[in-house]
């Protein structure tokens, strides 16, 4: 991200500012060197990440007697992909669109909730003064160092002298805080938004609300987008949190739907469905990747935003 | 949705404190709490309710239907918490928070003195249970009064695991092996199933605490003796050293398929043969049936092998109670489905979807002993699981702590399986981690 110099009264700091940055602008037009050492280092690296995956959808068009029978990373004889997904999706009365409706559930009021947070907090924080701003700062690094599994007990003592635990407000009011996703959004915001536009917007009149709403939404986007993403894939996959705080199946969401059924071949008297697990997680993680492909555009063409046209 | 009614939330708006605390306020809050009669609970059906069940057996839900159908005003909100363990962490969430937890749980007989020690559960004595003395097999009644931790009945039997060996008759064929009686010509026929078939193991160990102890039990031992808050833990007497002789062969010829229990991997090689036996509870045949379907028509069953020559002497692997939750405001209906489920109709729809009954009529009624199934070749399986269940050995005790302690044996005992030590070495450090934390818990253990 680089901020370049405002036309206006240009100081001595942003006018050094500028020469310094004169150089690497010259070195970036370079053609870009091929290292045969990055290039295979960077293979390992995605085989080690798709392999997984491979493995899954190959083994999703398995039957379970295939699942047993056959080499893990080829397919069997007959597919029976179709076959999976409809059991899948019928198997205990259709329970697994239920636990898929709640994961949406969580992620679109949790997530998306914890994106809108982090960006007015971010905002505020990066472009406004006031009294004891140190003091959230202190706070927000602090809160990022603790991780979340960390607080889920207490929350949930909490939380049960509340009487909500077993409601999805447990598992999505936990959600909504991302002191990560503020952190981000606060230094996005101090970097993207120019004082500048600010002022002039303003000087034009603009009240603070209408200023935030169409200056400053469109030039933070890429970093909303980022937020997102890290708060949608943290929800999505989400098992410790609704692990303590739910008891009735109906309120599962997919991770811990898929372990409940995971969890039958080791009952006494359970049903054995590997088949229906793996396709299920197939189905589960099929989500996250097309949000992925979908919001990378505006991930990519914000990297590039943020100056002000000289 | 079960919502906490709202005398519960109340209650645990005004509770602060322990779990102890929490369990006695609401056991003083709970209306009639241990002062139930029959008469009671027969009211309790007429007034109707809702009750919340936390059990994993799948066979529950036709139960549940069936209890709802019986007596129309009552609404059985059953849910599956997880299975075992995750049950277990989920309760003792609950009992600390002082609510959110159900009316009844499912317990396995090992965990059921851990909650009877923690007052968590109701005595049913008063409440009916006394009148089924005589109902269930001696194991498991004997189970669910927690011996050793004062006068009670603290669940009903659903089930029961009297042991016995499950084997794959086309394997011992194929390598020659008659079916051993006692556990030496276990050990031996370990090792020329693996010689003649070098892809195939007589059974796959990785080390299971209910596996060892379940032997050590059948073996006369008595490793853990509780009196109250006295806990002795002698993991070396006669049963369990015998245990320890016997098993230390199989790890150290590998005999044992290094497959972990209940893994698809597991499921695999039942079906495929290359688990020949295993040696477990009479729940198992359920299990093979989904998970193991390739191998069906050729696995039997034949009595657990035993540790002197004609001897007939067995113990149990697993099965579980149900139990009422002393916090529960509604002991009396909790109790009347209890009833139904374990000692009423509950019964024969779960034997018919596959459960291992603990009741004697069930055990001794012709149509139970003359099922013929397909999977294991029309074998009458149920005459030598039946009769297990009246050998098995009496006396033994579970510690008050028997979860924690199943969750470190792998620490401990489990190490001897992947070398480095022996199993009685194994046994002993076990004995030490549970003489500690049961010092650290307020016990008054000792090495005996």
């Amino acid at each position: 991200m680089t901020t370049s110099t405002p036309t206006a009264r240009p100081t001595a700091a942003t006018s050094r500012r500028a020469s310094s940055l004169r150089p690497t602008r010259s070195r970036r037009v370079d053609r870009p060197r091929r290292s045969v050492l990055l290039t295979v280092l960077c293979a390992l690296v995605l085989v080690y990440a798709l392999v997984p995956l491979v493995w899954l959808v190959i083994n999703a068009t398995k039957s379970q007697g295939d699942l047993f029978g056959s080499f893990g990373l080829w397919f069997a004889g007959d597919v029976n992909l179709l076959d999976n997904i409809v059991r899948t999706l019928t198997y205990d009365d259709g329970v697994f669109g239920r636990w898929f409706l709640n994961t949406l559930l969580y992620v679109v009021a949790g997530a998306g909730g914890a994106t809108v947070l982090a960006v007015l907090g971010g905002y505020g924080l990066a472009k406004f003064d006031f009294v004891g701003k140190k003091a959230v700062l202190a706070v927000v690094i602090g809160a990022v160092a603790v991780p979340g599994t960390a607080l889920a007990v207490p929350t949930f003592l909490m939380f049960s002298q509340m009487g909500i635990t077993n409601t999805p407000l447990a598992v999505i009011v936990p959600s909504l805080i991302s002191p990560f996703g503020l952190y981000l959004m606060w230094t996005f915001a101090s970097e993207a938004i120019p004082t500048e536009l600010l002022e002039a917007a303003r000087v034009d009149g603009a009240g603070e609300l209408r200023t935030f709403a169409q200056v400053c939404l469109p030039l933070l986007a890429p970093g909303t987008v980022t937020v997102l993403l890290f708060t949608v894939v943290a929800t999505w996959n989400n098992y410790f949190l609704p692990l303590i705080m739910l008891r009735d199946p109906d309120w599962y969401p997919l991770t811990l739907g898929l372990n409940a059924w995971n969890a039958q071949a080791a009952t006494a008297g359970g049903e054995a469905i590997f088949d229906l697990v793996i396709t299920g997680s197939l189905l589960t993680v099929l989500p996250l990747v097309v949000a992925f492909l979908f919001l990378q555009r505006y991930w990519q063409s914000g990297l590039s935003a943020g100056g002000v046209k000289e | 949705m079960s919502s906490p009614t709202p005398s519960r939330r109340l209650a645990a708006r005004t509770l602060r404190g322990t779990a102890l605390v929490a369990v006695l306020g609401l056991t003083l809050a709970a209306c009639g709490g241990g002062d139930g009669s029959p008469e009671d609970v027969a009211a309790a059906v007429e007034e109707g309710g809702t009750l919340t069940v936390w059990a994993w057996d799948p066979t529950m839900e036709q139960v549940a239907a069936d209890f709802e159908t019986a007596n129309p005003g009552v609404t059985v909100e059953l849910a599956n918490v997880g299975t075992g363990n995750d049950q277990y962490t989920a309760l003792q969430n609950a009992i600390s928070a002082g609510s959110g937890g159900p009316d009844v749980a499912q317990v396995e007989y090992y965990a059921l003195p851990q909650f009877v020690l923690g007052e968590a559960l109701a005595d049913l004595g008063p409440l009916g249970a006394d009148d089924l003395e005589g109902t269930y097999t001696p194991g498991p009644w004997n189970a669910v009064q927690a011996a050793g931790q004062g006068e009670g009945i603290y669940g009903l039997p659903i089930d029961s695991g009297p042991m016995a060996l499950f084997y794959n008759a086309a394997v011992f064929e194929e390598a020659g092996v008659e079916v051993p009686t006692t556990w030496d010509e276990y050990v031996e026929a370990g090792r020329q199933i693996h010689a003649a078939l070098p892809d195939t193991y007589i059974t796959a160990d990785t080390g299971d605490a209910g596996f060892a102890t379940s032997l050590i039990w059948q073996a006369g031992g008595e490793p853990f003796t509780v009196d109250g808050t006295d806990v002795g833990i002698d993991l070396a007497d006669e049963g369990s050293a015998r245990f320890a002789e016997m098993w230390q062969p199989m790890i150290d010829e590998e005999l044992l398929a290094p497959i972990n229990p209940w893994t698809d991997e597991w499921f695999a090689a039942l079906g495929g043969g290359q688990v020949a036996s295993l040696v477990t509870g009479a729940w198992m045949p359920g299990n093979l049936v989904s998970g193991a379907a390739d191998a069906s028509g050729d696995w039997r069953v034949a009595p657990m092998p035993q540790w002197e020559e004609g001897g007939a002497a067995t113990s149990e692997n697993g099965g579980s109670s149900l139990a009422v939750m002393e916090a529960s405001e509604q002991q009396e209906l909790a109790y009347a489905f209890l009833d139904f489920a374990a000692a009423g109709d509950g019964i024969a729809s779960r034997v018919e979807e596959g459960a291992f009954p603990a009741t004697v009529a069930e055990l001794e009624s012709e149509e139970f002993l003359a099922q013929e199934p397909e999977y294991f070749g029309g074998q009458r399986i149920n005459e030598v699981l039946a009769e297990s269940a009246t050998e098995v050995v009496d006396g033994w005790q579970y510690l008050p702590f028997q979860v924690y302690a199943n969750s470190v044996f792998n620490d401990t005992v489990g190490q001897a399986y992947v070398g480095g030590t022996t199993l009685s070495e194994g046994l002993q450090s076990w004995q030490g981690d549970l003489t500690t934390y049961g010092e650290q818990q307020g016990f008054g253990t000792a090495a005996r």
